[in-house]
């Protein structure tokens, strides 16, 4: 391990220190926050209750649907935009402010289309994360070396050939930019959906748990979502860094 | 380019962008069409309220309210986030160290963390300032970090070449290579920290364009609930476009 990486499992293992010992010595009031080890052994308990299961199933489900679904229609639609170079430009003012508007704004619009289920939730994460990818999908095929576009005609390949051959590997780097925003992009619309609308998920019982005074069970289900949402982090800065090792060969 | 390839190539961006704003008025009125009274007003029916209801004293109260809070929060993630970047890029350890655990922070649905800061802040104002200043400073803090780490070091070597003395080095050479990048941030930020002290209010206020918005979700005021999120991205847009206008100039001019 590098000495910065090294540092930096200190310092988190000091700042969580810190915070356990100002929460047990109460210079932070346990009503406010309980002490680290505390949330470690209250996902314990909601594990072996099997609450933690319940609740967050249906999350995962439906952020890996609107995962999955903004990805693939990102990627289709940013090789379709990238293909009509006239309706890019028009759209381009859209897609350079689009995360400034404040989309969760839309979820009771979702609700009446799509009814009282999971589609609007799963709706709200495709929304938000399938802009993602298709920016980075048109930034991709934008940087695509011409020579190697040269190369495919040279081949005579077909089109499906260039885009698997030729297009798809070029674009691999900057694309898993785009699919590491769409993950935290989904996990943020959907979440925050739960909070506000829906009636189930990890987002619905930190909000009923808080609403219940139940401090030790919010505290768990906050500790279990910030330290998924990490491992997922770091699993995919795991995956880039293959990615670029493979380039450099 | 020449003035007048200048105005053709402007007139031709006023072109698409009314064709766009046209795209987005059809692609409305017909949703509208489909889904009807009971999910969302249509294009004129939304656009006569909003004229109605901004200037009006029910309104005015709660707008003052956001951009309040909004400009503290602003103020927050701006300072903090370019103080914590600047710091972070020019010691270079430090910022190995800390860049990845922001990125983390900065993917982190900060939501989640929303029942924390209630309990530490309690309702009100410094609770949304409190949110909205959480979501934009980490994005202002990375890009005020990068921006430092891309100044090209032939360049500082050149200062010390020409015996410039500090505040000359970041005169003419510091600041212009970090500023174009720091907009970049800040406009980011801005974004964010609006998106916090919105979702904000929505849970924490008894005031505020997000407060109301929340009301007439829970009324099922279909109109007013239009109107809001008119207005609320026709504000970010309009700002976002501005940002947008001054981080180009800013960077074409390197």
């Amino acid at each position: 391990m590098t000495r910065a990486g090294s540092v930096r499992i200190l310092v988190a293992a000091g700042l969580l220190l810190s915070l356990e010992i100002c929460c047990r010595s109460g210079i932070i009031n346990m009503t406010t926050m309980i002490p680290p080890s505390e949330m470690l052994g209250a996902i314990a308990d909601l594990a072996r209750s099997g609450r933690l299961l319940k609740e967050s199933l249906p999350t995962f489900r439906n952020v890996t649907i609107a995962f999955v679904l903004a990805v693939g229609l990102g990627v289709i639609g940013g090789t379709v935009l990238h293909s009509l170079p006239r309706v890019r430009r028009v759209l381009d003012p859209l897609l350079a402010s689009y995360y400034a508007v404040p989309f969760f704004a839309l979820y009771p619009l979702f609700v009446v289309i799509f009814g009282l289920n999971d589609w609007p939730l799963i709706m709200i994460g495709i929304v938000f994360a399938g802009v993602a990818v298709v920016v980075s999908t048109l930034n991709g095929i934008d940087r695509v070396p011409p020579v190697l576009l040269k190369v495919a005609r040279i081949y005579r390949m077909s089109r499906t050939a260039k885009v698997r051959l030729v297009i798809l590997p070029a674009i691999a780097l900057p694309l898993f930019t785009g699919i590491k925003l769409a993950l935290a992009y989904s996990f943020i619309g959907i979440l925050a959906g739960e909070f506000i609308l829906a009636s189930a998920g990890i987002g619905h019982a930190i909000a009923f748990a808080y609403d219940a005074f139940d401090n030790r069970t919010m505290y768990g289900l906050i500790a279990f979502t910030l330290i998924l949402v990490t491992l997922m982090n770091m699993g995919l800065q795991a995956c880039e860094r293959l990615l670029l090792k493979g380039r450099s060969r | 380019m020449t003035q007048s390839t200048a105005a053709v190539g402007k007139s031709r961006r006023l072109q698409d962008f009314a064709l766009l704003v046209a795209c987005i008025l059809a692609a409305w009125q017909a949703l509208y069409m489909i889904v009807g009274d009971v999910a969302i007003t249509s294009p004129v029916t939304t656009l006569g309220y909003a004229i109605e209801l901004l200037p009006s004293s029910d309104f005015r109260p709660h707008l003052a309210a956001s951009l309040t809070a909004f400009g503290n929060a602003l103020l927050i993630s701006y300072a903090g986030g370019v103080l914590l970047g600047l710091t972070l890029g020019f010691h270079r350890f430090s910022g190995e160290v800390a860049e990845p655990m922001l990125g983390a922070l900065y993917s982190l649905p900060k939501i989640a963390l929303y029942p924390i800061i209630l309990q530490i802040f309690g309702l009100g104002l410094s609770a949304k300032v409190a949110f909205g200043a959480l979501h934009g400073v980490i994005p202002v803090a990375l890009f005020s970090m990068n921006a430092v780490r891309g100044i090209n070091p032939m360049h500082l070597r050149t200062a010390r070449v020409l015996r410039l003395s500090s505040i000359e080095t970041v005169r003419t050479i510091v600041a212009p290579a970090i500023i174009p990048e720091i907009v970049t941030g800040l406009r980011v930020g801005f974004s964010l920290t609006l998106l916090g002290v919105l979702i904000g209010e929505m849970f924490a206020s008894q005031h505020g364009m997000g407060f109301l918005l929340i009301n007439a979700i829970n009324l099922h005021d279909v109109k007013m609930i239009t109107t809001l999120i008119f207005v609320l991205f026709l504000f970010a847009t309009v700002t976002s476009a501005i940002l947008l206008a001054i981080d180009r100039r800013l960077h074409v001019r390197v």
